[in-house]
């Protein structure tokens, strides 16, 4: 069938395009303008060039934060994707337990981000909280604001708690979608149950799944809230992101200048850590048509 | 309407002016001849165009960083080979 052509359809995009104007390029527009200057306030700006961008890539502090977003990112995406999938595949598909089970896995979801922080800050707590006072009492000197790998795995542990939901509610969406009639044909060919996995399941959930890895990437890439209400970025700089490292520059120090510089490489290197992930996952998909 | 918080200077205010043309060129490519013009390159999957302007621009901007991380502060020969880049993208791409 041939496809019909209207222009006007443009005009109903027109709204999208002004809200994404506002909301996104003209703030981009403006940080990337400030990276170029220095500024002490009162809207007064010194030319400084590109010496910001030199600053901020021959600086170890980036360095460093940028490597514990990357480990951590992994960490978060080797954990909460296969958790996720083996989740979903444990869930039920029909009757009462399926309402349940959706609305427990929703309910992380719905904790707005800093309260999840303050729950765990309070959950691993040595003093008051059940996770800390439980872990010592086991013999184990466990204490987040002090032992970075203590601090670390609180962190990603809270992460795995607040977002494996997410993935888990994505791949379910996947797996109600296939047609009975595969189970059925695998059954009556003598498949194993991973190969129904391998054969049937994965490359069914293939297209959620993408979204789940880049959803999941691009947020603990940014994570901000969570592990500054737990850990401030501490002990010493152990937890400390690249949003953190970020927000302390621009708001802490007010170096308006050398932050923005950050933030475009950190959106330039998230921008092409989704674009390899999307092309990745898309040309498999694309392959195995 | 002032724009004065926006902090614009002319070579920024030059360089959204090259991305917003190089958006607009592509936009009257696509009119002139429409489809994106897809093909397989030698990353051995299909792109467009816009693909290829994209795969340019964020390669470009790359280069412009690592020049200045292990080069220096002048960038003209940061922007040459991101000419010469972007040209091997859109003819081997």
């Amino acid at each position: 069938m041939e496809k019909t052509w209207n222009n006007k359809a443009w005009f109903l995009v027109l709204p999208v395009l002004l809200l994404v104007a506002f909301s996104a390029v003209i703030p981009l527009m403006t940080v990337v303008n400030y990276s170029v200057q220095d500024t002490f306030g009162n809207n007064q700006f010194f030319w400084a060039g590109t010496d910001w961008f030199v600053e901020i890539l021959t600086s170890p502090r980036f360095w460093d934060a940028l490597w514990r977003n990357l480990i951590f990112s992994a960490v978060i995406l080797a954990i909460e994707v296969p958790l996720g999938i083996l989740i979903a595949l444990n869930m039920p598909k029909h009757g009462l337990g399926v309402p349940v089970c959706l609305v427990l896995m929703a309910l992380p979801l719905l904790i707005p981000w800093n309260v999840v922080g303050t729950i765990w800050q309070v959950f691993g707590r040595v003093d008051i909280g059940l996770l800390g006072y439980f872990l010592n009492s086991l013999g184990i000197s466990y204490n987040y604001t002090q032992n970075p790998t203590h601090a670390w795995a609180t962190v990603i542990v809270m992460d795995v708690w607040h977002w494996t939901s997410l993935v888990v509610l994505l791949c379910y969406a996947g797996l109600v979608s296939i047609p009975d009639a595969y189970y059925q044909a695998a059954r009556i060919d003598g498949a194993s149950r991973w190969s129904v996995f391998r054969y049937i399941q994965l490359p069914k959930m293939k297209r959620v799944l993408l979204i789940a890895v880049l959803l999941r990437f691009m947020d603990s890439f940014m994570i901000y809230t969570e592990p500054f209400v737990v850990t401030g970025g501490g002990p010493g700089n152990s937890t400390t992101f690249l949003s953190i490292d970020l927000v302390k520059m621009a708001i802490g120090q007010f170096d308006l200048g050398p932050a923005a510089a950050m933030s475009i490489i950190y959106f330039l290197i998230i921008l092409l850590l989704s674009w390899v992930f999307y092309t990745v996952m898309t040309q498999s998909d694309a392959e195995q048509k | 309407m002032s724009f004065s918080w926006m902090a614009w200077t002319l070579p920024t205010a030059i360089f959204f002016i090259t991305i917003f043309a190089l958006i607009a060129a592509m936009g009257v490519w696509e009119y002139l001849s429409p489809g994106g013009g897809p093909r397989v390159g030698i990353l051995r999957f299909e792109t467009t165009r816009g693909d290829r302007l994209f795969v340019s621009l964020l390669g470009s901007a790359f280069i412009h960083l690592a020049w200045l991380g292990l080069g220096g502060p002048s960038l003209w020969w940061a922007l040459a080979l991101s000419v010469v880049y972007a040209i091997g993208v859109f003819r081997f791409v």
